[in-house]
């Protein structure tokens, strides 16, 4: 395309733009970059109150109304306040809860502007669908490895602890605590999704380039992207698995090496894009689920989060374990 | 002398139409700024030892030839690190346990100038708006604010880059620093009083003059200068990998930690 079909096209897209600027979001036409690409570039966050999966008391319930999604966050917000929930111990476990208090949380103020219920939309019951026999072995074993080995080399710890590898940066791209802020950048041929933790770069060529060799693994994937109208539709395979959840401590999402990611993304107004992502991991799951969130426009740079530079945690972590183990062995003589 | 004149007259005649050539050879974005996108990657020993320097032994005996300091030619202006004479001594202390304070060992993010010549690719993603340049190392990134100039919120290992043009050079204010970087395996090394201003000069469509002016008046007697080429890659298909170091360092880091020694592979 010439520069000057590029100039008519983004002209138009203005005047679409303007002309729709007060009707609903869904006739927003997005700029677009020089090379025609529509703009997706900037700081966006995706911190949300909203649950991944619909707790269950919500079964049935896809979307709040306003009041119901009002009260919801006031609750959520109450209960992440550690501070606040001061149940009177002084315990192990009371100072580890308040290890992270209300001002490392980074969860935002609100859930997704949607007003769903969960973050997980597909299957519409808001969770992620049964696993398969054999995923549920593969689960279970891995569970019972970390009860049985919660730290007997670093390995044994989640990726996140590791400072391998968060939630956030995917994919796909599941809001974590804090640190929800990615920057987008699209050069000619490529589009850019950097997240804040931990300095996760994801170069996604869009020239219709074959994956990786499928014996090269990583733990963020190998990612190719193109253009469905105004969607940007990222393909990742070549997942590296180490029976550790990629989803975060928790053990909700378990993936193998079998994962396919297929991201969504489609800018629904000068502040917000709609992002989708499907899980397919044929191995773990009876079927393929879908979670969406938003990604919101933020004004601020991003900061370096350096974690593996000062992860004193895993020092502790490890030492401490062979501090128990220590006494534990005494205690029995 | 005649004729000397005549030659020179040739020559400079010659260079005229040669660097205008060149202005215009260099891609360029739709804006008409330079377009510095690309897989880049240095050819010298930098990352061994900024200076001049010899061959020399792997530092861990088993690794014979495969990790021996490849000889080579500095890429410091001048070849003279001005250190002050504290610091020289540091330096040395560096050099004699380098194995062991280098935070490249330790797969720790490598600082600016290090990443650019670190022996790994970097990509650079430039549009009209951004800068970003990711670096294969430890999956290190930085991103060049082209904006009004902001100051960091406090020190960091890539520090806080704000960049601007000066006619086809992207010039790179490097501030906030910390000071546990290292310039390279030879042991030299900066104070958290680090400034580097990094000039991008695309001298052809494949290749980037790059230099970086080093100050930190904590650590060495005046400013000095690297300078070195950066050049494409121009593998089909090329991209940059996953290299997170963390897992190749755990062992070396936390292994004294282990409930069982890890086994042998």
């Amino acid at each position: 395309m010439s520069y000057r079909s590029f100039a008519i096209v983004s002209a138009l897209a203005l005047t679409v733009a303007i002309a729709s600027a007060q009707v609903p979001a869904k006739t927003w036409t997005p700029s677009r970059t020089a090379d025609g690409q529509p703009d997706l570039q900037g700081t966006w966050t995706n911190a949300t109150l909203t649950p991944l999966q619909r707790p269950p008391e919500l079964a049935g319930k896809e979307f709040f109304t306003e009041e119901e999604q009002a009260a919801f966050e006031k609750k959520r917000l109450q209960q992440n306040d550690v501070e606040s929930v001061d149940d009177g111990k002084r315990g192990p476990a009371d100072l580890a809860r308040r290890a992270y208090n209300g001002a490392w949380f980074d969860r935002g103020s609100h859930g997704v502007n949607t007003r769903r219920t969960s973050l997980v939309v597909e299957p519409s019951d808001g969770r992620i669908p049964p696993m398969t026999p054999e995923g549920k072995k593969k689960f279970d074993e891995a569970h019972a490895n970390f009860a049985a080995h919660p730290a007997d080399g670093p390995e044994n710890r989640p990726l996140s602890e590791r400072c391998i590898l968060f939630p956030n940066a995917g994919p796909p791209m599941l809001p974590e605590p804090y640190n929800n802020n990615y920057q987008i950048v699209q050069s000619p041929g490529f589009v850019t999704i950097m997240a804040e933790m931990v300095h996760d770069v994801r170069v996604v060529p869009l020239d219709g380039r074959p994956h990786l060799p499928s014996n090269i693994r990583q733990w963020k994937g190998d990612s190719r992207g193109r253009w469905e109208g105004n969607t940007l539709v990222i393909d990742t395979t070549n997942f590296a698995y180490n029976d550790k959840s990629r989803f975060g401590v928790a053990y909700d999402g378990f993936t193998d090496q079998n994962l396919h990611v297929t991201e969504r993304f489609t800018r629904t107004g000068p502040k917000t894009i709609i992002y989708r992502a499907t899980v397919d991991d044929p191995t773990i799951y009876s079927k393929p689920w879908t979670i969406e969130t938003t990604l919101s426009k933020r004004e601020e740079p991003i900061y370096e989060y350096a974690c593996h530079e000062g992860n004193y945690g895993m020092f502790g972590i490890l030492s401490g374990e062979r501090a128990q183990e220590k006494t534990a062995a005494a205690k029995a003589k | 002398m005649r004729i000397r004149f005549g030659l020179a007259g040739a020559l400079l005649l010659a260079t005229i139409p040669l660097v205008a050539q060149t202005a215009s050879r260099i891609p360029r974005m739709p804006d008409g700024k330079p377009n510095l996108n690309g897989i880049w990657q240095t050819m010298n020993t930098a990352n061994w030892d900024l200076q001049t320097h010899g061959p020399a032994m792997a530092p861990v005996v088993a690794m014979g030839a495969q990790a021996a300091t490849p000889p080579g030619i500095g890429v410091v202006e001048g070849n003279e690190i001005p250190y002050l004479p504290d610091a020289a001594k540091i330096k040395e202390a560096n050099y004699a346990k380098r194995l062991a304070l280098d935070p490249e060992t330790k797969c720790y993010l490598p600082g600016v100038p290090r990443a650019t010549y670190m022996p790994y690719p970097f990509q650079i993603l430039q549009s009209a708006q951004s800068l970003m340049i990711a670096y294969e190392y430890a999956g290190a990134a930085r991103n060049i604010n082209m904006g009004k100039p902001k100051e960091p919120p406090t020190d960091s290992w890539m520090g806080w880059s704000n960049g601007h043009w000066e006619g086809d050079t992207l010039v790179v204010d490097v501030i906030g620093l910390n000071d546990s970087t290292w310039f390279d395996r030879a042991g030299d090394f900066h104070s958290d009083s680090l400034h580097v201003v990094e000039r991008y000069t695309p001298v052809s469509a494949d290749t980037i003059q790059y230099q970086a002016t080093i100050d930190d008046p904590k650590t060495f007697s005046r400013p000095w200068k690297i300078s070195m080429p950066l050049y494409r890659h121009l593998e089909k298909n090329l991209q940059l990998m996953e290299f997170k170091c963390v897992e190749m360092t755990e062992e070396l880091l936390y292994g004294h930690l282990r409930k069982e020694p890890r086994k042998q592979q």
